[in-house]
């Protein structure tokens, strides 16, 4: 599956099918921080993810006042 | 993971842990909007009669903010300040701007916008250097200035701002590592309008984590600006909140019964405090069996013990 992260911008490749807590801890990512978006369709984190899917991972964390 | 509200199984978006819930979209839109109708409520933040000025950025907290308090009725425009930060306000600018035609503008709602280069003939960078300061504090003190101004000029009742549950808990964990006193006092969801020329300050998403008005944002399909400010990189704030995910991936609920407990505890007038030794004294008696100070009757030790000798035999 195709993985699409930010800070900085960049796509991952990812064997699947995986479920959605075990891509996060793969990539060392904290639920919390971040939401997982499967086409344009947020998942939760016992969802499992196929080869096929488009997936963004989007961090939730903003530093501004 | 299926809704957990919903009678038919429908599946879930997001789960909430620290509610022990998972909701479908519907569901969560519905969370959201009573978590904001409590806060409103019980800080007393705003009347449907009020003309609310909401503070946008261009981010999902501030444009989240305006969508859900013009979705419950209430009278709400917005001030954008454009700080010049290259292309980065140039996006948030056109976020903010396409979100005001588009949807506020059906409510009846304007978007009123200051261009900080043109009133100072710099942009932020080039001010925060003159200045000798951090950009952050630079901006901070810009748009606070910037906001309170124009609530007051155009006479708006309140001030509204998109600070959510991580902003106060990394805030209040900021105060209480440098015992920041003063600043704790500052805490409050709700600001009066202390003195003539003072805005009253509310933040309604003070029940709602980061994350939640994320997916808010999402499933609400809000445009907004998710790169972080490229002034704000390694900032003490977003070091707290890290922490605080980490604490809460952990142990959820850890964020909020850390700030909730801190505005129980500003709410409640302080009890006379009674001292260790005046407790000590009123509830402690000697133990029964080896006569060192015990609130039972036989002591946590000679129990333990006991239990101890019983069980070898
Ligand atoms: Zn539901
Ligand atoms: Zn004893």
């Amino acid at each position: 599956m195709l993985v699409q992260l930010s800070h900085p911008n960049r796509q991952v490749e990812i064997k699947g099918p995986k479920r959605t807590k075990d891509l996060l801890r793969e990539l060392n990512l904290v639920m919390e921080a971040h939401l997982v978006i499967r086409g344009d369709e947020l998942v939760t984190e016992d969802e499992i993810l196929a080869d096929a899917d488009q997936i963004e991972i989007r961090p939730v964390i903003s530093g501004g006042i | 993971m299926n809704c957990t509200k919903c009678p038919t199984s429908t599946r879930a978006v997001i789960g909430l842990p620290r509610h022990n819930a998972a909701f479908c979209k519907s569901c969560f839109i519905t969370f959201v909007h009573e978590q904001v109708a409590r806060a409103i409520k019980s800080f007393k933040m705003l009347s449907h009669e009020d003309r609310i000025l909401v503070a946008v950025s261009g981010g999902k907290d501030s444009l989240a903010l305006w969508h859900i308090l013009l979705t419950l009725g209430y009278r709400a425009d917005a001030l954008y300040v454009n700080l010049g930060i290259g292309s980065y306000s140039e996006e948030s600018h056109r976020k903010v701007r396409h979100y005001a035609d588009t949807v506020a503008a059906g409510y009846g709602a304007k978007l009123l916008v200051h261009v900080v280069e043109q009133e100072a003939g710099a942009g932020i960078r080039e001010l925060a250097t003159i200045l000798h300061r951090p950009t952050c504090s630079t901006c901070g003190t810009i748009k606070r200035y910037q906001f309170n101004r124009a609530a007051i000029e155009q006479e708006y009742d309140v001030m509204a701002t998109g600070h959510n549950l991580d902003d106060e808990a990394a805030r209040l964990l900021g105060n209480v590592l440098h015992w920041q006193n003063d600043y704790l006092d500052k805490q409050s969801p709700t600001l009066p309008a202390s003195v003539e020329g003072f805005a009253k300050k509310v933040k309604p998403l003070c029940r709602l984590s980061e994350r939640e008005i994320a997916a808010y944002a999402v499933v609400n399909r809000l445009d907004y600006i998710v790169e972080e400010c490229p002034m704000a990189k390694g900032s003490k704030m977003i070091l707290y909140k890290e922490v605080l995910n980490r604490l809460e991936t952990e142990s959820p609920g850890t964020k909020q019964r850390f700030y909730w407990g801190f505005l129980d505890k500003q709410a409640k007038p302080d009890a006379p405090a009674e001292s260790m030794a005046d407790k000590d004294q009123r509830t402690l008696v000697p133990c029964d069996s080896c006569g060192q100070p015990t609130t039972a009757g036989t002591c946590t030790y000679c129990k333990m013990m006991a239990k101890a000798k019983r069980s070898a035999v």
